[in-house]
Formats: structure tokens, sequence, C-alpha cells
């Protein structure tokens, strides 16, 4: 077990969460101090001497964001903590918001003051009514820390009304302005044109929680634990037919076979039954064999070998029983649910490609499923639309999940 | 000036232009479907992409600026199969009699308009709630134009908008309420940017329910507009000696095609013969 991004069993036990102590004993005082002492950019050099790529699912290099944003001219910016974490499988950012929700709320406020920002948000899953109540908790800490209030960075609290789609970066914009969340084409981009229109800097909870670590320690303990590739560590969220569902922390480059099938994480399919496919990277992310889940490691270089991702760090594990069309087709059917209707190939893509699913005409319509899932990657205005049809090419493409002979 | 390439022809552009007016100028064929060039681009229907070097996914046109030492490809087999699966998803679930650009669409890509057919569509009964308008929305593609001209771009009314997600999009008066219990204050532009025949004026829309609207037949008549000062510039759509319907031009700098509810449908008069002799009670 490793505790970077998690606080270890003892200070968990020895603090509450949202507390002046657990600021300290983090080192997340120390982080804020520090990082203000620095100057920007410094900071930015740290964050890209540590290689940090966005934990929302992207992926996207955390330093080049910021000097982004740092080098816009605008006097007015936003800084956003995306904690709308609504895909199915994903649960990290809930654990850890409500475990330690200093730490990516310090990460905040060493964005706000690198980037030069004067209003944080954070955008909160509507349903986390829990989370939101841990966050303001914390947020009171900070207050009479006196990081935040008059003259200093405030930090708003908004809610979301229950839409996957208003996680993806521009559309929680618009529905922070009060909009309907429907994404908006880039460019231009946040970093230029984000929030009100102004240069906005957003990130995941857990890229901002691995920001506060940082600065609490320093680059080379950052880099001690990880692969070169990505240092550090992952929060992944197990669940399916697995034997201990739940969210763990691992460092980059562990064995997804170890991650899976030992003790200490998920221990196996728990049901007696062989392994049959693994989802990884959520609803829009890949399915793998077990084979090839028993070759890769958690890291992106590796993934990409076998097509797919870290994505947000949702792995989803299925027994020989599992009914693959039947998994699709529920994959199919919240694609097309949360799509918001903006853009057609999206619209009524993922509506067709669910009908092919429910009558079962898969097989047989390979082929103009193909020219679909190419057109909805291609054409589609954002992410969602341009990754409903990953996880069904993916299972297609892959005939030993299936008893079918051949791929898309 | 900028200098990019389109289908590996340099060409200079002004800054400002957009990739579709750049390529549309070399005479490259680009289709729009909810493209209008007196509204903000809406994005949606997806018909304009191009492939630009350095994007991942297809691009929009109508909303991308060129830039200099930009590479766009036209009508590479990306391209065309992203505009045909559009053409296709769109006759799929439309009735698409009356829209013009998705029917050249459709023919242009080669569209199999049943290839994606046989799932739920959009038909459902004609909103006939008002003596100046109708709406047939299994004909709406969503392109966004009448909730735009209804907003900021021209109207500021409010009266419009796109509610429900999915499949289940739609145009919304909020609630479904009849217009006239809306905030509408039929001035009719967003009849005037429909491309597909979804909103119709009621006169049009009656004349050619009984085989009466017959195109060849109308002439046009440019005049002012009598009722105020700004004196828009109408077009008289005239049928049979009678007023059918009423237009502004499109490039008329004033109203760029829009108008008001007198403007646009208060026209009635000029063709009443029975002549007033007492004031009303
Ligand atoms: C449909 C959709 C939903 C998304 N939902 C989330 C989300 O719930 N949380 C999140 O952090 N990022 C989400 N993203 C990614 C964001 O758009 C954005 O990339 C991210 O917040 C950037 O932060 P990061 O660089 O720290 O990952 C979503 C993207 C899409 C396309
Ligand atoms: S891809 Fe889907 S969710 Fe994204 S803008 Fe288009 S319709 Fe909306
Ligand atoms: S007639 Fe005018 S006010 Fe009424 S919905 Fe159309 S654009 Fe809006
Ligand atoms: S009613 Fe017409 S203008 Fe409005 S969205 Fe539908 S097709 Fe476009």
């Amino acid at each position: 077990m490793i505790y970077r991004l998690f606080p270890n069993p003892e200070l968990e036990l020895a603090t509450a969460p949202a507390s002046r102590e657990r600021l300290v004993e983090r080192g997340f005082e120390r982080a804020y101090e520090n990082a203000q002492e620095i100057g920007s950019d410094t900071v930015i050099q740290h964050i890209q001497a540590i290689r940090l790529g966005g934990r929302g699912g992207a992926a996207f290099p955390t330093a080049r964001k910021w000097l982004s944003v740092k080098n816009e001219a605008e006097s007015i910016k936003y800084v956003v903590m995306n904690a709308d974490e609504s895909e199915p499988g994903t649960f990290k950012d809930r654990e850890l918001l409500l475990r330690d929700p200093l730490g990516p709320l310090t990460g905040l406020l060493i964005a706000a003051s690198a980037v030069g920002a004067q209003q944080a948000y954070v955008y909160v899953r509507g349903e986390y009514r829990d989370v939101e109540i841990r966050i303001q908790e914390a947020i009171t800490v900070l207050a009479e820390a006196g990081w935040i209030g008059p003259g200093k960075v405030s930090i708003d609290v908004r809610r979301g009304a229950g839409a996957y789609i208003a996680g993806e970066e521009t559309a929680l914009f618009n529905s922070i302005e009060g909009y309907r969340p429907e994404p908006r084409v880039k460019p231009p981009y946040p970093t230029a044109q984000g929030l009100f229109h102004k240069p906005t800097l957003i990130q995941n909870v857990e890229t901002l929680a691995n920001i506060a670590l940082l600065f609490a320690h320093d680059v080379d303990w950052f880099r001690a634990v990880g692969t070169d590739a990505t240092p550090g560590t992952k929060l992944v969220a197990l669940s399916g037919h697995v034997a201990n569902p739940g969210v763990y922390e691992v460092p980059f480059g562990i064995e997804l076979g170890a991650l899976i099938g030992d003790g200490q994480y998920g221990g196996g399919t728990g049901t007696g039954r062989p392994l049959k496919a693994v989802l990884m990277g959520g609803a829009a992310g890949t399915f793998i064999t077990p084979q090839e889940a028993f070759e890769a490691r958690l890291d992106y270089p590796d993934l990409a070998k076998f097509g797919a991702g870290v994505g947000s760090g949702a792995i989803m594990l299925f027994d020989s029983t599992a009914d693959l069309g039947r998994i699709l087709t529920g994959l199919a059917r919240f694609f097309a649910d949360e799509s918001c209707g903006q853009c057609v190939p999206c619209r009524i893509g993922t509506k067709r490609i669910l009908e092919l699913l429910e009558t079962q005409r898969l097989w047989d319509r390979r082929a103009d499923l193909k020219d679909l899932a190419t057109a909805m990657t291609d054409a589609s205005i954002c992410g969602l639309g341009q990754t409903a049809a990953n996880a069904l090419v993916s299972a297609m493409n892959r005939p030993s999940l299936w008893n079918e002979p051949a791929a898309l | 000036m900028l200098h990019l390439t389109i289908d590996g022809v340099s060409i200079n552009v002004p800054a400002g232009t957009t990739v579709l007016e750049a390529a549309r100028g070399m005479g490259e064929y680009v289709p729009t479907l909810c493209w209008h060039p007196n509204l903000t681009p809406a994005n949606a229907c997806r018909a304009c992409v191009v492939e630009i070097e350095g994007s991942r996914a297809l691009v929009s046109s109508c909303s991308r600026q060129a830039e200099d030492g930009m590479v766009v490809k036209t009508k590479t087999e990306r391209v065309h199969n992203a505009r045909q699966v559009i053409a296709e998803l769109l006759t799929s679930t439309n009735n698409t009699a009356s829209a013009g650009d998705l029917q050249e669409l459709v023919s242009h890509t080669a569209a199999n308009t049943l290839r994606f057919a046989g799932g739920e569509t959009w038909e459902q009964p004609l909103r006939d709630d008002n003596n100046l308008f109708v709406r047939n929305y299994d004909a709406c593609i969503l392109c966004y134009r009448c909730v735009e001209a209804c907003g900021v771009d021209v109207q500021n009314t409010f009266a419009i908008a796109v509610a429900g997600r999915g499949f289940d999009a739609h145009i919304d008066t909020g609630f479904d309420r009849p217009l006239p219990e809306s905030d509408c204050v039929f001035c009719g532009n967003c009849v005037e940017v429909c491309p597909t025949g979804a909103l119709l004026d009621k006169k049009e829309y009656e004349l050619r329910q009984s085989g009466r609207w017959e195109e060849q037949d109308i002439t046009t008549t440019r005049t002012t507009c009598s009722y105020c000062g700004v004196g828009c510039e109408l077009e008289l759509h005239v049928m049979d000696n009678q007023v059918v319907k009423v237009t502004s031009p499109e490039d008329n700098p004033i109203t760029h095609g829009m108008l008001c509810v007198k403007g646009r449908y208060g026209y009635e008069y000029v063709q009443v013969h029975e002549d007033i002799t007492e004031p009303a009670p």
C-alpha cells in the first residue's frame, strides 16, 4: 500500500479531514507557503519536471495549461476544480474529497496564485451532497488559515444538476454561467477564453491534489514512485466482478495483473469464475482481454500498445458469465441519454448505436457501424461523441471476447 | 494577409476569414446546414467539417478562423464519410421533403437514406396554434438558427430555446406552451432563417397543403415598409395578384433579412377590398 494522495491510516484516525491539524500534518500549509515563495515561474517548472498530466481523463500536460493562462494579458482570470465525476465506474474524486479535501483545495489555491486568478470555483456533481458539505467545511478551514477571504482568492462552490456532459470543461463553464451545459467549439481554448470568456485554468480534483503534494515535498520525492514517463501515483476505481471493489492508490507502472488479482487490491473476480474482459478507463474506455490485462502495466505508453489508456482511472472487471452484448447496450444507453443533443453525429449516432444493440443487429451491420463510429469520432463537437463508440469498437475488435470469428 | 493551403492550392486571405469562406472563395464545395450568413455559427450540423493538419478530429470550417500556414483538406475520405453519415443520420430521423440544403447534401455524398433508417424518428403532430406560422418539427434538424434569431443575434426575445437532451433535444417554447402563450412577438424571423421548412408561414403552409403554391407563378416586388420611420426594405411575394408572403433581402444592410411582426405579417390590409365606410363601433 502506498499513501500519498490518500493520507496514511494513522493520520486519518488522528485528524478530521477538514481540520487545521490535517492541513499542517499533511504538509499543505508548507506547500502553500512554499509555492508563494518560489514564485509562479518556478512553480510551473516543477510541475513540468514531474511531467504531471491531467487526471480527469485526457492526461493533457498540466504545466502547459498553467503557462498559457499565466501568459494571458487579461486582468480577470479564473481557476476551476472539476469535481463533476459522472462517468460510470469512476468514483475516485468522491473518495479523495471525502477523505482529504484540503489537498485538492490547496492545489486550487496554488493554481490561482500561479496563474493570477482572484476567483476559484469548485464544480461538484449534484448528487455528491456529502462531498459538497465536506468541501464547505474545508473552505472554512482555509478561511481561518487566512488563505481566502476579502482581498485574497475566493472559492465558490457550484453544484451540477445531473448531467454527465457538464463535466466537459466548456459545458461546465456554460453551466456555471447559467446556460445549458452544451460544449463549446474549441478553439478558443479555455486557457484563452473559458469561464465568462476569460482565461481559465480547469483541472481535475486529483490533478490538483498532486500539485499540493508536489509542493509539500519536492520534485525528487514526487518522482521517487511511478515510471519515468509518468511519475507519481494514480487513484483507480475497481468495480464490476471484483472481490474488493473500491478506490486504490497505486504507483504508475504497476502490473495490471497485480492490481486485478492481488489480495491487497482487487483480489480477483471474487465469483470463483475466470475473468472474461476488462474495461479500462470507464464508459468511453477500451475493452481488453484477460491476456492483454496480464501483460500490461498501468501507464500510458504501455496501455497504448493495446489501444487503451488510463482515462479517469476506472477499471471494470467482467467474469465469464458477463453478457458482453448487454453490457455494451448499457454503455450505449448511457451515451444516448447523456449526449447533450447539440451535434448531429452524436445526437442521432448514439441513438442508432443503441437501437442496433437492442435489436442485436450488431454483427450483420458491422460495416455501417464502422462508418458511423468513424464519423462520430471525427466530426462530433466534444469528447462525449468522439469517444462514445470506443468501448463498442474495442470489444468488436477482440473476437476472443465473443464467440464471433471476425473483427470489426 | 494570411497564407494557407487548401487542397494543395496556396491562397492568401485577409485575417478574420473563416476556413469556410476561404474554401468557398476558391470554388470548393463545402456543404452547410446550420450555418447562416447573418447568424453566429452554431457548429451543430457538422456538415462543413474539413481536415486541418495537426488536428486529431475534423474541424468545422464555418467557425474556424484561417491561420497563417494552415494546411486544409476538404476532399478526403474521412471528410466524405463524415458528411455522408451526417446526411444518412438526418434522413433517418427527419422529414426532409422541404429541406433543400439537406437534399443537396444527400445527393452530393451519394448518401444511402435507408442505411440508418428504421429506428425512432422525429415524427410528431404539426403545431398549428396561431394565425401567422406553423411549426412542423418532424422536419427540424436542430440547426439552432431559430433560437439564435429569436435570441441575441437578432430579436432578443428568447421565446424559444433548446430543451431536452440527446435524441430528445428539441426546440421548445417553455413546457411546450402554444406560441401565443409564450414570449413570442411573432416577428417571424425564426421562420425566415429556418432551412428545412419546419417553420412555415401559415399562408404558405395552407396554399401548399391545398396544392395552390406555385413557385413559378410568384413574382417579387421590392418596396419600403410603411409602418414606421425605419423604412425596412420589403420584398412582396405575389401570386395571382395576392401578396402571399413578405420577406426582406438577406443582404440588406439594415434588416439583414429580419423584420418585425407588422412588416412581415401585417400585409392583409392591402388586399381587403371592402371599403371602410364608417368608424368601428
Ligand atoms: C463528456 C465529458 C465529461 C467529462 N467529465 C469530467 C469530469 O467529471 N471530471 C473531470 O475532471 N474531467 C472531466 N472531463 C474532462 C474535462 O473536459 C477536462 O479535460 C478536465 O477537467 C481537465 O482537467 P485535467 O487536465 O486535470 O484532467 C470530461 C470530458 C468529457 C468530454
Ligand atoms: S458530441 Fe454529443 S455531447 Fe458533445 S456537443 Fe455533440 S451532441 Fe453534445
Ligand atoms: S416569431 Fe420572433 S419572437 Fe416568435 S419565436 Fe420566432 S423569432 Fe422568436
Ligand atoms: S425549427 Fe428550423 S430553424 Fe429552428 S432548429 Fe429546427 S430546422 Fe433549425
